[in-house]
């Protein structure tokens, strides 16, 4: 028999690293891999360089005098018009002049404060939970915060109960509203959506024939349709002259519509649990409750969050659709302001701005998912 | 061993049937565990053995027959399953450890939610169950992070953990890498001298020759033989048993 000596580690050879490597197996591995990169190189070549001169070189930046934190930044003597823009390139003043509108909708001006505290309550609140992390009482903290987060932020931004002047529903406009109409939609919708998941898998005859049903109906019909429904029909159910606000009707078709979707995310992660998990917590003696909130949703919806975050998504971007029932959301914003017989023709400018927003906000959230999953996974590694 | 025949039943099973659809699983059981004793049931796979004992925890309904255990009759009855349940522990093939939960919550979950005990109570009884399997040190980690010899020890301490009256053991060894069978045999038979009652379906002979007070053979859904263990093995009466024999114990010794 023979015995071999141990071989020493050796590096890999030198043409399988490096850039030229990098080259061949991403870019040109095979002909049409190379003809697919330099048609990609050249459609790049042809819309970028436009979309910056459009954007920046050539754009119009003259803001006047603009008072950022108590210091007047001086930017040209008098603020551009629109006709002093030109229409080769954006006219950024527009959306200077229009950012309120933009961000608070019809707000009063005099409240202001209030949208403000809103937006650094939502900053402080993300930064709590981030920052609370290892903290031993974490779960205590974030719970007691999700509850009165939309408390207060409802006092904040309807006012009323003789604390704050009231703001009707109509006033709010803009961003605010998106954020609202994205936040409260999902914030309902989850509990919901885990409630019918979990009916969908009941052994109960009738629990899992109305889950199915009700999931399947709003599953089949565009979020239109079921927002139209909410603010139209829903109405004549009521009793008239019942004052039933326009915001509210809008949230309930929306929480329902998003309830539907988290049902199938939530479903889907129920079941890739294996069945020796059910098993053992009922071998223990949990009870129902008990084994779905300690032992099979914690897994489930971890398994989930990619598919959570991505149907927040969509309902973020679904939330635009408000504008047909005539809500102001920030899209609504800048068809309304284009119309502006002083700045008639700069929807353009309207629609890249918000564009930049959305892409901002949805690609933290994105990003916000990724980690999480990371985070988990270490926890639990296979 | 021998079990003083005064102990009462803790376990009854009369005429107890099951389907699974079409297929007669269980035909006809009829089976008394006494209290402190210790069964080995066996057979070939599908014989019905883990349907069985999955039987006397209610984790499969059966059709016809009745289960008693420790004088409380299984029925539909959510109450009563979750009585029969803190008290009967169950050891699975696969483990069935909980992922997210680290060794230690996995041991205190079912202390603190189903026997009401306080957290520090259930984490000191906890840490001496893993002491006594011989894993304390790894209290902090998570179930996928230890190896199946482990995991299946952690199993046993959190069965453990709620004082049961009687160990349910569904194949315990039958997952694992063979280097890893000893250490979980080991503490079975820790767990059988101290007098807990056991009923162990498993293919480890060895086990069931050292520490087991009855063994009993099913084939195709019925107890075919059952007998002690030097007559278990040395005077098989039927063919079955016989043939079942030759089969797993050619390659022993």
């Amino acid at each position: 028999m023979a015995v071999n000596e141990l071989q020493s580690t050796r590096k890999p050879p030198i043409t399988q690293i490096g850039a030229i490597l990098w080259l061949r197996t991403n870019l040109f591995s095979s002909w049409i891999n190379g003809l697919l990169t330099l048609a990609s190189l050249y459609l790049l070549y042809i819309s970028i360089p436009p979309l910056l001169d459009w954007m920046f070189l050539s754009a119009n930046f003259n803001f006047g005098t603009v008072n950022i934190l108590g210091f007047d930044i001086k930017f040209s003597e008098v603020m551009a018009d629109n006709d002093s823009c030109g229409k080769e390139a954006a006219c950024w003043p527009f959306i200077y002049e229009k950012i309120y509108m933009f961000i608070y909708g019809f707000y009063p001006r005099e409240e202001v404060w209030r949208p403000d505290v809103f937006y650094g309550l939502t900053a402080l609140f993300i930064l709590i939970v981030r920052l609370v992390r290892n903290y031993k009482y974490k779960n205590r903290v974030i719970l007691s915060m999700v509850v009165t987060y939309p408390i207060v932020s409802y006092i904040l931004i309807a006012g009323g109960f003789g604390l704050l002047p009231v703001v009707e529903t109509h006033q709010w406009g803009g961003l605010l509203l998106t954020l609202i109409i994205a936040s409260v939609g999902i914030l309902i919708s989850f509990p919901i959506g885990v409630v019918l998941a979990l009916g969908r898998q009941s052994d109960l005859r009738v629990i899992k024939l109305f889950s199915t049903l009700f999931i399947e109906f709003i599953r089949a019909v565009p979020l239109i349709t079921i927002l139209f429904m909410a603010s139209f029909v829903l109405p004549l159910f009521l009793e008239s002259g019942t004052n039933f606000d326009k915001l509210l009707r809008a949230l309930i078709g929306i929480a329902l519509f998003q309830a539907a979707y988290f049902a199938e995310v939530v479903r889907g992660g129920l079941q890739a649990i294996p069945k020796g998990q059910y098993e053992a917590a009922d071998a223990v003696g949990l009870s129902y409750f008990q084994k779905n909130a300690l032992i099979i949703l914690p897994q489930a919806l971890k398994i989930s969050i990619p598919n959570i975050v991505g149907s927040s998504i969509s309902l973020f971007k679904d939330t635009t659709l408000v504008l047909i029932i005539g809500l102001m959301d920030m899209l609504a914003m800048v068809n309304m302001t284009s119309q502006d017989i002083y700045w008639l023709g700069r929807e353009t400018e309207g629609y890249v701005f918000v564009t930049i927003v959305f892409w901002v906000i949805l690609y933290s959230m994105s990003r916000y998912s990724r980690k999480l999953e990371i985070r988990f996974n270490t926890e639990n590694k296979d | 061993m021998e079990i003083e025949n005064n102990k009462s039943n803790i376990i009854e099973i009369s005429e107890l049937n099951k389907w699974y659809g079409d297929f007669h699983a269980l035909k006809n059981i009829n089976m008394n565990v006494k209290e402190g004793e210790i069964i080995v049931v066996c057979g070939p796979s599908g014989s019905g053995k883990s349907t069985l004992i999955r039987c006397v925890n209610f984790l499969e309904k059966f059709q016809e027959g009745n289960i008693v255990v420790s004088g409380t009759e299984l029925t539909d009855d959510a109450q009563k399953i979750r009585k029969i349940r803190s008290e009967v522990a169950m050891v699975f093939q696969h483990f069935n450890l909980f992922p997210h939960l680290t060794i230690v919550d996995n041991l205190t979950l079912a202390p603190i939610w189903v026997h009401n005990e306080t957290k520090e109570e259930a984490r000191e009884k906890a840490l001496k169950f893993l002491e006594r399997v011989d894993i304390k040190e790894q209290a902090e980690k998570y179930p996928n992070q230890l190896s199946g010899g482990q995991q299946q020890r952690v199993a046993i301490a959190r069965s453990l953990c709620t004082s049961p009256k009687i160990m349910l053991f569904d194949e315990p060894t039958s997952a694992l890498d063979p280097e890893m069978i000893s250490e979980v045999l080991d503490v079975m038979v820790e767990l059988a001298k101290g007098g807990i009652t056991m009923i162990c379906v498993t293919h480890e002979m060895g086990f069931a020759r050292k520490m087991a007070n009855r063994i009993i053979f099913m084939d195709e859904g019925q107890i075919v033989e059952e007998n002690d263990p030097i007559n278990f093995f040395k005077n098989p009466e039927s063919d079955r048993l016989q043939l079942f024999l030759s089969q797993i114990l050619t390659h022993e010794e």
